[in-house]
């Protein structure tokens, strides 16, 4: 199908959902069950809030998460460690 | 039916623009450009027009509010000079790329440095890139009537694009003139409520001002240059339609002012055009074949029009004041580059007059044509601008 242009560049508006910019990352964030103590540091300091509570765990959503990696500096128990993306 | 007062220009703009009634109006002062926004206000406070008036800290923020205002589906308005229309600069380019169908007033004044607070072309002529239809009037009447025709013609569904009005400052804006005002209900018929193709809505959101990459953002550019095309096209059936409430027929794109069978032809835009006028009638008096074309519309830039009144001529002599700094002015470029290859046209000569508001008078008129006359009868070209009346006493 053709995508034609619109007027002026206007298009019908989406959600920030729809684009899954965790292909941006080049380091992903890995939570060591073992050391974290729940404490939530790093879904406050989350600039995608890309870090949620599932049964009561901390997980990272990697569809949105940048690999700004701030959870991992901010964890006060280095629970947080930062692994390369690799192909 | 029409009123006749006699007003300062300012005001017959002010007055335009009310009988127009535009949603919101922002306001920024800026000399010579002021009255105008001030004639608006007082307006507001006599209860005589109900919109919503901005003031605000800066012309560039004058620019947004009414190109936010005008994608909120609202009839939009603001006027400004010289430094103020090039600190608008950034925001006309992006309201033309979104479409923005708003009006404004550019009242002609040179630009820093030296600061001069009078009038040339240069202010406007440094946005004839930004995709900005701009038309330029002779007369607070011309004046009057054009921006009653701006808002037709920027809301025109195939055009949508901002509508600058170019007045020269103090000559039109500061002189009381003899203006015929149109009946409101007048006004009403000719331009019926705006309602844009887009517009701002929390019921259906919408993405303005997306990003565009190298495999679209051409096909944006070319829309906005196909849009000027059309303006060729329906700016002259607005002007007509309007010329046909009125009486008074300005013309369209151009006007074509005693070119039968002229050899030499002026051509020239804003105030200046009247001495101009008067000057092809004495000459004429003394036989000589001058004529002149007068610039209504910079763009879309009018070169068929223009062609065809000076076809037959043996000179065009353009006028302007502007100047583009290492090149010439920016009309004679418009001109030859149409003319280029063109086995039929004049040869153009460029004449740089009545920067910082030096005169213009029928003197220098009569210089201009003398000069003119003097390459056609030696037949060499000449390739520089020619600065009128500049005073090589004074060069450093």
């Amino acid at each position: 199908m053709i995508m034609r242009i619109t007027l002026g560049s206007v298009v019908k508006g989406r959600s920030s959902l729809d684009y899954k910019t965790g292909g941006w990352r080049d380091q992903r964030p890995v939570i060591h069950e073992d050391l974290c103590k729940a404490c939530g540091q790093c879904e406050m300091v989350c600039p995608d809030n890309a870090v949620h509570v599932v049964d009561k765990t901390y997980v990272i959503d990697y569809d949105y998460c940048k690999g700004c990696g701030l959870c991992a500096y901010e964890c006060p128990t280095d629970a947080i460690e930062m692994v390369p993306e690799e192909k | 039916m029409s009123t006749i007062k006699v007003v300062e220009g300012s005001e017959a703009v002010a007055l335009a623009v009310k009988a127009c009634r535009p949603q919101v109006i922002s306001a920024y002062p800026i000399s010579p450009q002021t009255h105008i926004v001030e004639h608006l206000a007082k307006m507001i406070a006599d209860g005589e027009l109900e919109t919503e008036y901005v003031r605000v800290e800066s012309e560039f923020s004058a620019a947004s509010v009414i190109s936010g205002s005008s994608a909120a589906a609202s009839r939009s308005y603001t006027a400004s000079s010289s430094q103020g229309l090039l600190l608008m600069t950034e925001v006309l380019y992006a309201s033309a790329g979104l479409r923005l169908p708003f009006v404004i007033t550019g009242v002609n004044r040179s630009l820093s440095a030296p600061i001069s607070i009078q009038v040339d072309h240069q202010d406007a002529i440094s946005l004839r890139d930004s995709g900005v239809i701009q038309f330029f009037v002779e007369s607070s009447q011309e004046a009057y009537d054009t921006h009653i025709a701006a808002f037709k013609v920027a809301e025109d569904r195939r055009i949508l694009l901002p509508v600058m009005v170019c007045m020269d400052g103090w000559i039109l804006t500061h002189s009381y003139e003899r203006v015929s005002f149109m009946e409101q209900e007048e006004v009403d018929s000719f331009l019926p409520a705006f309602r844009p193709v887009n517009y701002l809505d929390v019921k259906d959101p919408k993405t303005w001002g997306s990003y565009a990459e190298d495999d679209v953002l051409m096909e944006f550019k070319y829309a906005i240059q196909e849009a000027m095309q059309h303006g060729k096209v329906r700016i002259k059936e607005v002007f007509s339609e309007l010329a046909g409430i009125t009486g008074r027929d300005h013309g369209g794109l151009i006007e074509a002012y005693r070119t039968e069978g002229a050899e030499v032809i002026l051509v020239a835009m804003g105030s200046m055009v009247g001495t101009v006028k008067d000057a092809v009638d004495e000459l004429r008096s003394k036989g000589k074949r001058v004529g002149l074309v007068k610039i209504r519309c910079y763009r879309p830039f009018p070169y068929e029009d223009i062609l065809d009144a000076i076809k037959g001529a043996k000179v065009a002599a353009v006028m302007e004041a502007n100047f583009s700094m290492g090149s010439e002015g920016a009309v004679g470029m418009d001109l030859k580059a149409k003319l280029c290859g063109r086995t039929d046209s004049p040869l153009v000569i460029d004449f740089i007059a009545g920067l910082g508001g030096r005169e213009v008078n029928k003197g220098t008129i009569g210089e201009i044509v003398q000069k003119a006359e003097e390459v056609l009868n030696s037949g060499v070209p000449l390739q520089e601008s020619q600065w009128v009346g500049l005073n090589p006493t004074i060069l450093a």
